[in-house]
């Protein structure tokens, strides 16, 4: 048996609350009012609650229908292989619509968003878990036989409307549907829901479909560094010395150090990391500056540790003022309060006083105890009020002592033996000390977070001792993988053990 | 008050005799139940089947109109107990629940009201969560219909179909004295279609006049000897009756009948999946119109044996197109072929996937092996397997069923395509308790968790991993009834407030009083069935005008004779509920321990303030918005914040540091500011990123005047810093 006539199969893959139901129904009020028996349905449940569901809509002429004398039974879930148009709300989910065979080379018009929306997995993963998009864009890519595509998140805010509006544009700009414009539009408006910014939205959308918009990013533009303009001697000496005395190649993070050093404490800090950075420079290696841009990022991280000192200074100043507003979205006659959740403890508090004072408190029993009893639960601070304001800008001001407290002394010491590592290392295998460089990643977080990295260093650090000079740069970069895996440590055990390192 | 709200779909009850009814499935139902003129409703919500409960409680005026009694019943045991009215009474009545977890907690009643039989029509709607998106174990309703013998419809899903299913119901139940079950499958409670509708009917016999005119017939009560009279009376008399009806009213469908000497068997609910499939494989027209000969068993039970006989006459072979397993239909069907001496072969579940959803995917492959078995259609020519050229691009062969295989995923698309498992709403107030046991966790170690039904369930799954059974809704106190000894630690129990009042409260709280249990439960109490679709129940705060509810929890505790029972206001008091909990653990009071976590579920609060809020900020009264945020230069990208909340606002951007690659944490736009993550950094001393925004709308002269001055100061301070820190820029 042949048919002349197909439903028209569309299937939307959506996440709960992203107004996938919204978008199926408008599909089907505009088949409902321009002639086309309509159906739709889906699986929601608790895939409503955050997890990803899929609508599924077919379309079928009335006056084909009436001509033929009959009614068309029309599915009620897709058939791989037999879909016209996939719309996905997200990258991810355009995969998904990939994986699941809705979309194939033959006839699926795959109509995506570029944006994503993480899942729980990429979130919170210790380091960076996120999947790559260009692996995503490439699957769905070479999948679709159209693939129109553009960041409809990024869209949806600019026209102050939400992605079934830009996705419903963009379906109808695609010209995939046998309807006009005026039909798609009409349909929006006898929703009668935010009409004015859905329309809005709707109209940006269809014109980047109608011109063909398959999303292709510009070509990152290699941001040109613009020369260092120094007013001040002291840095404009620094700022000489980096370009005098290291090759260009690693020049854009050496200053980007350097002013992260200035910044954090003064120039002759600064100073003191470029002597460091002096000493790595003069370290053979493969000619590619690998050891020398990665310990140049590292340590300035690592130099620039955060504590409380430092928090307060980023905390109270006027950009960080202005970003929260913008974050926030602050309308012009709206007061903003900004409160900050800080739980500083003994550990912290000896940290930032003056090396003596802070000795002398973690030594002390009553002056400790009574510390320790104000500091149990964390407090609220209203940095935007004045009280927390000079609060906190009394705490930055601390740093002017910084190099004497304990902390300072603890973190040098760490600099130092990591240091000492990679010159040892690099004589023997440059490789191997990059991935020692890149073990200051380990270390990161407050509180108990930075004890845990910390944990992790030293354990890792352990190993390279006990491996010696037989390391292969390959087992160092699986050990700090592991350390990242998970909070308790158990995949480090096993790498560990697998190399019995353990 | 439920989560939608069915105003527009209630003006779609008022429809009569001739207009077209739009709208999903399951509103179908609920509109065919008034056009058959029934007079009492019951039933307990859940998906596939809220939208009934809720839209007819949205509907008082008219079922105040027609007479009808609605009930939100306890459960779905009283649900079913409530069709106790169409015994002795001409009184037609239904019952809908979730199957088959609904199924199973009706099925004493259930059992009770097919052994004694029914005067009234009586129909049990059963929703059937079978397959993709289902969140129950997946068994079929089928089993209990044929305990109890109760008629069982499984409609084609089409909304004339379903809503004729409905009206026939009625007039089976009446006709054989037996209760019917309508089941309808998730996708077909959802399908969105029209049929045309009819006028609503009254009820001539009315509940008044029952409880006016009470009748009694111990022939119909379920004790000794009348017991066993039923059921002899169950297959002498009703079940003839019911085939003579079904036979009769052409229940069953045949299609193409002759067309062929081979023929597809298959249940109402699979209907237009598999024709979808006859169709890919041009053995049918998108009419319906088929090469391959039909037998639609629109009534899935009783098979009718001369339907079946005078379908497989003169046909080589049939296939049974029955999903779910065990096999019910298909070894029906193979007694009757057998008894009757037939050479029809018979196939089932030798072509068709044994377990598991029939998508059109499975259908196409099964409906594909059985033709080319009886050379119905041409075997696909093999393909010798293509040794993969790297840069080739893959395209799908042409052809009408060319790519019926999903595309073998390749390992790098699964790699990157994650699961997305259901989680806690953005602000849920359940969140805050399961970060605090993890807190808890860490202090005292892992304890025995019995999980119970609910959003709250959600806590097994990352970030979270908190849960080591669930053994049914309000079953998660009797979950850990004997992990009830001596020991260093307590079990834990959790409840939701729907599943305590559901049946928690005797079978796990008053279990435990007597059972001198020593363990912990913990009830969330979030004013709603929230999984379900937010309904009221007892403890819901709502003013509801034909429901009684603030009834709290804390006295229903205390009233079976729970000791030490604590009730925390505001569950995003993360530290306040670690403390709360280790307490608990802790204590050297014996006896079973409740603690009673109370929040407003967030969905619901957000849909009832929202438009509060935007209209007062209109009218210019001053209002506060909370938002919360993380500063991105102080985040260092660890993101333990996400591991012990998950909240979906909260999520990742790349790192704007030169110097950093990790993503550092971001709030998004749809935080609603419950606090939580503030909380959780306090609590477990994590991080000081966090901030807090308070917007204030239309501030106050006061608020103003304060901004000012704090303005002018701050701001110099900030200028003078700025200034000093320029002069090292560069």
């Amino acid at each position: 048996m042949t048919n002349k006539v197909q439903p028209i199969k569309i299937a939307i893959l959506a996440m709960g609350g992203e107004g996938g139901g919204v978008l199926a129904d408008w599909i089907v009020d505009m088949g409902e009012a321009n002639g086309y028996v309509a159906q739709t349905t889906s699986v929601p449940g608790v895939a409503q609650r955050t997890g990803a569901t899929i609508y599924y809509v077919e379309l079928y002429p009335n006056a084909q229908a009436e001509a033929d004398g009959g009614r068309p039974v029309l599915a009620l879930m897709p058939l791989p292989g037999d879909v016209d148009v996939v719309l996905a709300s997200e990258l991810m989910e355009a995969g998904r619509a990939v994986q699941r065979g809705l979309v194939t080379g033959d006839r699926t018009t795959l109509i995506a968003s570029t944006h994503r929306v993480f899942s729980i997995a990429e979130k919170s993963a210790l380091g960076d878990g996120r999947v790559d998009s260009a692996q995503l864009l490439a699957h769905t890519g070479r999948a679709a036989k159209r693939f129109i595509r553009f960041d409809m998140a990024q869209a949806a805010e600019a026209s102050g409307s939400v992605i079934s509006a830009v996705l419903f544009g963009a379906l109808a700009g695609s010209g995939v549907l046998p309807f006009s414009r005026a039909q798609f539009e009409a349909t929006i408006e006898r929703g009668g829901v935010g009409v004015k910014p859905s329309l809005k939205a709707f109209g940006a959308a269809f014109a980047r479909a109608q011109g063909g918009d398959d999303g292709e990013a510009l070509p990152e533009a290699a941001a040109a560094m613009p020369a260092p303009r120094p007013r001040h001697p002291a840095v404009r000496a620094l700022v000489e010395r980096v370009q005098r005395e290291f090759p260009a190649a690693s020049h854009d993070l050496l200053l980007e150090g350097v002013r992260r050093l200035i910044d954090y404490q003064d120039t002759a800090y600064a100073s003191l990391y470029l002597d460091r950075m002096a000493a790595v420079a003069a370290l053979p290696d493969h000619g590619d500056q690998r050891l020398l841009r990665e310990t140049a990022r590292h340590l300035a991280l690592w130099m620039s540790y955060e504590d409380t000192a430092r928090v307060a200074a980023l905390k109270t100043r006027a950009t960080r003022f202005e970003r929260v507003r913008g974050e926030a979205r602050v309308q012009p006659g709206q007061v903003l309060a900004i409160n900050e959740y800080m739980h500083p403890r003994l550990q912290e508090i000896c940290e930032t006083l003056p090396g003596g004072i802070g000795r002398w408190l973690m030594n002390s029993t009553l002056p400790k105890r009574i510390v320790e009893r104000f500091t149990q639960h964390g407090r609220v601070i209203q940095t935007s009020s004045l009280h927390g304001y000079l609060m906190l800008r009394t705490v930055a001001a601390m740093k002017r002592w910084r190099r004497s407290t304990m902390r300072y002394a603890e973190e040098n010491r760490r600099i130092e033996e990591w240091l000492q590592r990679i010159a040892a290392t690099a004589q023997r295998n440059p490789d191997l000390a990059v991935e020692l460089a890149q073990c200051q990643r380990l270390v990161k977080g407050y509180s108990d977070t930075h004890e845990r990295g910390i944990r992790n260093y030293d354990t890792v650090m352990r190993a390279v001792e006990r491996a010696g000079a037989g390391l292969a740069p390959a087992t160092l970069r699986e050990l700090r993988d592991a350390a990242l895996a998970d909070e308790h440590g158990h995949k480090l055990q096993a790498a560990l053990a697998q190399h019995a390192l353990a | 008050m439920a989560e939608r709200s069915f105003v527009e779909e209630v003006k779609k009850l008022r429809l009569s005799g001739g207009d077209v009814f739009r709208g999903e499935g399951i509103l179908a139902v609920t509109k065919a139940l008034l056009e058959s003129g029934v007079s009492y409703v019951a039933g307990y919500q859940g998906a596939p089947i809220s939208h009934l409960m809720d839209v007819l409680a949205d509907a008082q005026d008219i079922l105040a109109e027609q007479g009808i009694r609605f009930e939100n019943s306890a459960s779905e045991a009283t649900a079913a107990a409530t069709l106790a009215a169409s015994v002795n009474y001409p009184l037609r009545g239904a019952v809908t629940f979730k199957a088959t977890v609904g199924t199973n907690v009706a099925s004493d009643a259930l059992a009770n009201l097919a052994s004694g039989g029914v005067t009234g029509g009586a129909l049990i709607i059963v929703g059937e969560d079978y397959g993709e998106g289902s969140s129950i174990m997946q068994e079929r309703s089928h089993a209990f219909a044929m305990k109890s013998q109760i008629w069982l419809l499984d409609p084609r899903p089409n909304l004339p179909s379903i809503v004729d299913a409905v009206k026939q119901g009625f007039d089976l139940s009446e006709a054989s004295n037996t209760p019917v079950m309508l089941q309808l499958r998730i996708r077909a409670c959802h399908v969105h279609g029209h049929f045309i509708a009819g006028d609503n009917k009254r009820a001539k016999f009315t509940l008044k006049d029952a409880l006016e005119n009470p009748q009694r017939d111990v022939g119909r009560i379920v004790l000794p000897p009348a017991s066993f009279v039923h059921e002899q009376e169950k297959v002498r008399e009703r079940w003839p009756a019911a085939v003579r009806f079904i036979e009769e009213r052409k229940l069953n469908e045949f299609f193409s009948e002759d067309a062929d000497d081979i023929g597809i068997i298959v249940q109402g609910g699979s209907y237009n999946t598999l024709l979808r499939a006859l169709e890919r494989l041009g053995l049918a027209d998108v009419y319906g119109n088929t090469q391959v000969p039909l037998y639609v068993m629109n009534v899935a039970y009783p098979v009718i044996e001369s339907e079946v006989i005078r379908f497989c006459e003169g046909k080589r072979a049939v296939l049974i197109v029955e999903e779910g397993q065990p096999n019910f239909v298909e070894q029906n069907l193979a007694t009757i072929l057998r008894q009757a001496g037939s050479t029809t072969a018979l196939h089932g579940k030798d072509m068709l996937p044994v377990a598991g959803e029939y998508t059109a995917s499975e259908l196409l492959k099964g409906a594909r092996s059985f033709c080319e078995r009886y050379e119905c259609l041409a075997p696909l020519p093999v393909t010798p397997p293509v040794r993969k050229v790297i840069p080739l691009k893959e395209v799908a062969a042409i052809g009408v069923d060319a790519a019926p295989e999903p595309a073998q995923p390749s390992t790098s698309l699964a790699e990157v395509v994650h699961a997305r498992p259901p989680g806690f709403c953005t602000g849920c107030p359940e969140r805050p308790i399961f970060s605090a046991m993890k807190l808890v966790e860490r202090e005292l170690g892992p304890h025995h968790v019995s999980a119970d039904i609910g959003c709250h369930l959600f806590s097994i799954l990352p970030p979270f991993n908190i849960g080591n059974t669930t053994m049914g809704y309000g079953l998660g106190g009797a979950g850990a009834a004997a992990l009830n000894a001596p020991a260093g630690k307590r079990a834990i129990s959790m409840m939701g407030d729907g599943g305590f009042w559901h049946n928690g409260l005797t079978s796990g709280v008053a279990n435990a009083v007597f059972n001198k249990s020593d363990n912990l439960t913990i009830v969330v109490d979030n004013n709603y069935t929230s999984a379900t679709g937010g309904q009221d129940i007892l403890s819901s705060n709502a003013v509801n005008k034909t429901r009684s509810t603030g009834h709290e929890i804390e006295r229903a505790v205390r009233g079976v004779g729970v000791e030490w029972v604590k009730t925390l206001r505001r569950t995003y008091d993360v530290a306040g509920m670690r403390d709360a909990l280790k307490e608990a653990l802790t204590t050297s009071k014996k006896g079973p321990k409740v603690l009673i976590a109370q929040s407003e579920c967030m969905l619901n609060k957000q849909r009832r303030e929202k438009p509060l809020v935007r209209k007062a900020i209109a009218d210019g009264k001053r209002m506060v918005r909370e938002k919360f945020g993380v500063d991105s230069d102080t985040c260092t990208g660890d993101h333990s914040c996400i591991r012990l909340s998950g909240c979906p606002s909260l999520s990742i951007k790349p790192n704007p540091d030169p110097l950093r690659s990790d993503p550092v944490a971001t709030v998004l736009d749809s935080c609603v500011g419950c606090g939580v993550c503030g909380e959780v950094s306090h609590a477990a001393v994590l991080c000081p990123s966090f901030y807090k925004a308070q917007i204030v709308s239309n501030p106050s002269r006061w608020d103003l005047l304060r901004e000012r001055v704090r303005a002018a100061i701050i701001g110099w301070l900030q200028r003078g810093e700025a200034r000093r820190r320029e002069t090292y820029a560069f």
